[in-house]
């Protein structure tokens, strides 16, 4: 994804290394592979591609990721401002 | 019978459905009709267990969402494999979007193993789920509940061969997402479509709006000035829906917004120039303005569709868009009013 960068310092990512137990499922499961396992320990070598997908939380077996997980849609983003405005459901055309 | 199923498969759980790995006509005239926008939420496969081949007990699980589209896109890989594939009931949503939603979710892996009583069919404790279902899946928490170790195997499905192949191993490559060109062109007839009312209106609008003038209401000056109007936003929409996706990571900014506020003004000014011999000045101003707002607005939208745009970034990129774009547009609104007035 070299060709496709979105905002810099902006993601809710962070890593507890204390936690880690070096198993390495957030570089599986990271679509922009933005890890690393170095001295058994998970390391954060792209922090600007992450994409708040949570796959990396979801599947850290000891907690140690922690992100605010979404869908990245401003038509999704809007759809929830409107319902929180008028508490009716609104359509989105995301999926 | 479903048209894909070509056969039937005996296990210790009953008859599994064996299914093709090629497409028919029907699949496609269907995937085609569906990627214009039509019966796009009624798209789904029975979710359980089906087969390709002649799978054995020791065969691998694929797992997969039980949306049309990802199912087709799944089989018609499989040519000349012997593979099981779960389909979990993520309600006809792709497994991206169903992750996402919690739809394709560890509840729903464990529900299907056991649903499909796999343990019966398969001596191994092993599934392969795509990587991208992977936000909405704990591994660890899907092992602890029905004893099937998961496996995240490649983001896109035509990748399936070489993974098993590599032993059931996938490589960096297939644990990156890409978005090539042709992943972003397959999206845009669907975007288009479905502001196929939206576009409705506001041509209706546009037309009752630019007939009032000096003499309170003209047809005339309906018609014509409703035509520039009309224009403009089809323009809008083909910038902000069609331009920017295609260039996508040509365009200038790493936000959505000023992307389609460029080429939403040079549509607008390619617009006001097809109209410079019935508009003025103001007029014209107002047609690239109201092209600039409508594109802007549907290339923020495209955000959605895109596999690298984190939410913190896209609310923060809205924040600054919408006030202009909504700016902009009640500005172009205003100018197309007085215009008449002023000649």
């Amino acid at each position: 994804m070299e060709n496709f960068r979105y905002i810099d310092d902006i993601a809710t990512l962070s890593l507890d290394k204390k936690a880690c137990i070096g198993c390495g499922m957030c570089a599986t499961v990271c679509p922009h592979q933005i890890f690393e396992i170095q001295e058994k320990k998970a390391n954060i070598m792209d922090f600007d591609a992450c994409m708040e997908c949570g796959a990396c939380a979801q599947n850290c077996p000891t907690g140690a990721i922690s992100v605010t997980p979404g869908v990245g849609c401003a038509s999704y983003i809007i759809a929830n401002w409107l319902y929180r405005l008028t508490k009716k459901k609104v359509n989105s055309v995301c999926c | 019978m479903e048209p894909y199923v070509n056969g039937f498969v005996e296990t210790p759980a009953g008859l599994v459905p064996r299914v093709r790995t090629t497409l028919l006509g029907s699949d496609i005239r269907e995937t085609i009709v569906t990627r214009i926008g039509f019966g796009r939420s009624d798209f789904k496969v029975i979710p359980g267990l089906y087969c390709v081949g002649n799978p054995t007990p020791q065969s691998p699980v694929l797992v997969t969402a039980n949306y049309k589209l990802t199912f087709d896109a799944v089989r018609k890989e499989l040519g000349g494999l012997n593979v099981w594939i779960l389909v979990a009931d993520t309600r006809g949503i792709n497994v991206w979007c169903a992750a996402g939603k919690d739809l394709f979710s560890t509840e729903e892996m464990i529900i299907s193993v056991r649903s499909a009583r796999l343990d019966e069919i398969i001596s191994h404790r092993e599934i392969i789920l795509p990587q991208l279902g992977a936000p909405g899946v704990a591994a660890h928490k899907v092992r602890k509940g029905c004893g099937f170790k998961v496996i995240y195997g490649p983001i896109r499905a035509e990748d399936l061969p070489r993974f098993f192949k590599r032993g059931n191993k996938t490589d960096e490559a297939m644990r990156m997402v890409s978005f090539p060109i042709k992943d972003r062109a397959v999206l845009i007839p669907v975007e288009i479509f479905l502001l196929s009312k939206l576009l409705a209106i506001t041509a209706l609008a546009s037309f009752v709006l630019s007939g009032f003038g000096p003499d309170f209401f003209s047809f005339s000056a309906a018609w014509t000035r409703g035509l520039g109007a009309v224009c403009a936003t089809i323009f809008g929409i083909l910038s902000g829906c069609a331009v920017v996706p295609l260039a996508l990571n040509k365009l200038p900014w790493r936000e959505f917004w000023p992307k389609g506020a460029l080429t939403g003004a040079v549509a607008g000014i390619i617009c006001a120039l097809l109209f410079s011999g019935t508009l003025g000045y103001l007029e014209s101003t107002a047609l690239v303005l109201w092209t600039i707002a409508v594109s802007s607005y549907l290339a923020m939208n495209f955000t959605g569709s895109t596999p690298y745009t984190s939410p913190s970034g896209v609310e923060s990129e809205m924040r600054r868009g919408i006030p202009i774009q909504a700016g902009t547009a009640l500005l172009a609104i205003t100018l197309w009013m007085i215009a008449p007035f002023t000649g």
